[in-house]
């Protein structure tokens, strides 16, 4: 680390939640008071993704002696705050710091592998990477390994893709060493597709060198000199700073020709993304780096036979790459010592959605859903019921209550219906609605369906039409078994993975969750109170200050009322907008289940 | 395809120069159809048919071939986008702190749907997928400004940021 004997280094949180929370101020304050005052003893970096993100902007304080401290919830006035008190007077300032329990908590279980330097060190200072043993693991491969020990390393290892199916990765990339052809490419998956998963972004951002050594090293492997990464351009920052990262690699001699003064080549380019949910499907990504519609092919001929431009390719996502310079550097028993049986090492969860500390975590494999809920995620907040886990997004499942002490791992998670996916986690409560959830997956896929094949194409939108028809009240008992039926034909026929996995949202729902299909087909009724069609507002006339505020929130005037007069909601002409519950101080609007529903049935 | 305002375009030159230096820049690249949409797009703000029918000359990609590439990908756009544009995120973590009701909100305040430009101009709704920012859900941007943690009734107060 570049950090100066006897100085204060205070990071802050720079990825992109942490900018959007309001972490460039906080660092522009710190670097002109640094600056303007002549504090020598302090320096203000730029870091990545620290993982709380609940309380962003955060900065961490790392005193001289090594010690760590977070402050959380920043504004520029509180981090001059903080350096005042902090590194001038030598106090910490406690009302600013995370809860050492909570900390403990949210830290204490993690394992940090791919994600070791996020929020540690500069992203975009080489150097700072090479002070944590940077660039050594490729420098071992080129000159004490040959390209088969490598592959022999990482097939050891035992770890497989963390993008979603979890195939080995030793294995794929022995694949296309024993594919023999002139030309052989190297890529990434960096267009992280799934709703609700954000690690991939996070290495971007908060240590892209490590994934430029790992590219290199598969090249060095599967006998390649030209890597792409394909990333999406919906992350602008990490797309900057990757940029910047593969300029600085060139120049120290990294990446391009002669790479370490030996005779290896290797050259990387960045391919941005445009928005299609298939393109994280490996044949459809490479034809989309070919400039075509990102469509994908029959598999096989595989990738590692015949890939991008026909070409032997391999294909891993950041996560997997993340991992490949620690295993070479600390061996293959290391790695596979960590995690469970036939998952080792560790896995980065997105947690989000009805969770009090929304945030990434790396855990090793094997970790449990309960573990991570309660002590790492602190559990649901304002005191509702947890309902379930949705795992892999849209390739995959809703994991119920009764399921929270399952070990996290490929296996276990393939076994109940779900998958690992790209490791979005996503807790939903009571108030989550199980059809409407599934409702919601299936509308992302319908629309991110490229068209090529037509269980995918057709089937998927049938599916999603069955859905509507359930959430709006029309639904029958017969609809529930085509739609069980059809999910397992388009599962079956598909030709890629989006459309075989498609049907996991469903299949998890009507598994784990009949009972709610079940209400609202048979009794018109929405447990969660979430499908409009079935619910009314109303007014608890015991509760109700008559204030009017409701009135006036309201957009359609479907409330009747004034000062001193109970208010009263006409549900013929109410919208369900929720407008009136949000303005409410008293808490005196709910839902109801639709009275004239019941009725009907 | 749908018509196009291709008179306007045409005038301005300045524009397809900086298109032309696009075209120099990846003329030895392979694959060089989406990065070129995505540069012509940054310039020109959208891609209209005279783009697309200049980048099919320059390239010697058949037009069809090209609008099936550019109506492919969400980022690519065939109509003019607002001077603002909304940008709400319906990814998983969003949609189940309500982004649903919010992305309505804006409709309804604006008067226009996804994917449409208000009369004056002025704004364009998108409904994006996942930016990544879950930690602040649920989160929309407006250009490049992000707004985490909103709330129904935020709404109209970050709209009047933008009048």
């Amino acid at each position: 680390m570049k950090t100066v004997e006897n100085k204060y280094r205070i990071n802050v949180g720079m990825a992109t939640c942490g900018i959007a929370a309001g972490a460039r101020p906080v660092l522009a304050a710190l670097e002109k008071k640094i600056s303007e005052s002549n504090i020598e003893n302090a320096e203000a970096v730029m870091t990545g993704c620290i993982g709380v993100c609940r309380l962003e902007p955060v900065i961490e304080i790392v005193n001289p002696d090594g010690t760590k401290f977070t402050y959380v919830n920043m504004s520029a006035e509180k981090a001059l705050e903080v350096l005042d008190e902090h590194v001038l007077n030598q106090k910490v300032l406690e009302k600013y710091t995370m809860d050492a329990a909570e900390s403990k908590s949210f830290f204490g279980k993690q394992v940090r592998i791919a994600m070791k330097n996020c929020g540690i060190i500069n992203p975009e200072d080489i150097e700072e990477y090479i002070a944590k043993d940077g660039y050594k693991a490729l420098e071992k491969a080129l000159k004490e390994m040959t390209p088969q020990e490598v592959i022999e390393t990482v097939k050891a290892s035992k770890l497989r893709g963390r993008g979603g199916a979890g195939f080995p990765t030793g294995l794929k990339w022995q694949f296309a060493r024993n594919s023999v052809n002139d030309q052989k490419y190297v890529c990434c998956n960096a267009d992280e597709g799934d709703p609700g998963a954000f690690m991939d972004r996070s290495v971007l951002e908060g240590d892209p060198h490590s994934l430029i050594e790992a590219m290199v090293i598969a090249g060095y492997a599967i006998g390649s000199d030209q890597g792409f990464v394909y990333i999406r351009a919906e992350y602008p920052t990490a797309v900057n700073r990757l940029d910047k990262s593969i300029k600085q690699a060139k120049e120290k001699g990294m990446l391009g020709k002669n790479i370490f003064g030996t005779d290896f080549n290797f050259d990387l380019e960045i391919r941005l993304g445009a928005g299609a949910f298939v393109c994280g499907e490996e044949t459809a990504l490479m034809t989309s780096i070919e400039g075509f519609r990102g469509e994908p092919r029959p598999r096989p001929p595989f990738p590692a036979v015949k890939g991008l431009w026909m070409k032997p390719t391999i294909l891993n996502n950041v996560e997997t790459f993340a991992n490949v310079p620690q295993i070479l550097l600390k061996g293959p028993e290391w790695f596979s010592g960590i995690g469970n049986e036939k998952s080792a090492g560790t896995k980065v969860f997105a947690v989000g959605g009805k969770i009090e500390n929304t945030g990434l975590v790396e855990i090793a494999m094997g970790t449990t859903l309960r573990e991570v809920v309660y002590e790492i995620g602190g559990g649901v907040p304002n005191g509702k019921a947890f309902k379930a886990a949705q795992t892999g997004g849209p390739s995959g499942g809703c994991i119920p209550a009764s399921l929270l002490d399952v070990p996290l791992d490929y296996d276990n998670l393939i076994n109940i219906g779900s998958m690992m996916g790209s490791g979005g986690l996503i807790v939903m409560d009571e108030d989550n609605c199980m059809v409407d959830i599934a409702r919601f997956f299936l509308e992302f896929t319908v629309e991110e369906s490229c068209g090529k094949c037509p269980p995918c194409r057709i089937g998927t939108k049938r599916m999603h039409e069955i859905l509507e028809k359930i959430a709006s009240g029309e639904g029958e008992m017969s609809d529930i078994d085509k739609l069980e039926e059809l999910a397992k034909g388009i599962q079956a026929s598909s030709l890629c993975g989006l459309g075989q996995t498609a049907p996991n949202p469903i299949l998890s729902t009507l598994r784990y969750f009949r009972h709610e299909y079940e209400a609202h087909v048979k009794e018109k009724r929405c447990e969660a109170k979430v499908c409009k069609a079935m619910i009314d507002f109303e007014v608890d006339a015991k509760t109700c200050k008559a204030c009017t505020l409701c009135l006036k929130a309201c957009p359609v005037g479907a409330i009747s009322g004034k000062v001193k007069e109970i208010h009263v909601i006409d549900n013929s002409k109410c919208i369900k907008c929720g407008a009136c519950i949000s303005r409410c101080k008293f808490g005196a609007i709910s839902k109801k289940d639709k009275i004239v529903a019941k009725e009907a049935i | 395809m749908a018509t196009c305002c291709c008179d306007t375009v045409r005038e301005s030159d300045e524009k397809y120069t900086e298109l032309k230096a696009v075209f120099e820049k990846y003329k030895d690249t392979k694959g060089s159809l989406i990065p070129v949409l995505h540069e012509a797009q940054e310039i020109f703000g959208y891609l209209p048919f005279e783009v697309q029918k200049t980048i099919s000359e320059e390239l010697k990609i058949s037009l069809s071939e090209i609008y099936g590439v550019a109506t492919f990908y969400s980022e690519f756009s065939l109509e003019p986008k607002g001077e603002n544009v909304v940008s709400v995120c319906l990814g998983t973590a969003c949609y189940v702190k309500g982004a649903g009701d919010i992305l309505d909100k804006f409709k309804e305040l604006l008067g226009i749907d996804v994917g449409e430009c208000t009369a004056d101009g002025k704004f364009s709704i998108a409904a994006c997928r996942c930016i990544g920012a879950c930690g602040l859900a649920p989160v929309l941007t407006i250009n490049e400004d992000v707004h985490g943690r909103v709330v129904l009734e935020d709404v109209p107060k970050i709209l009047k940021k933008y009048q």
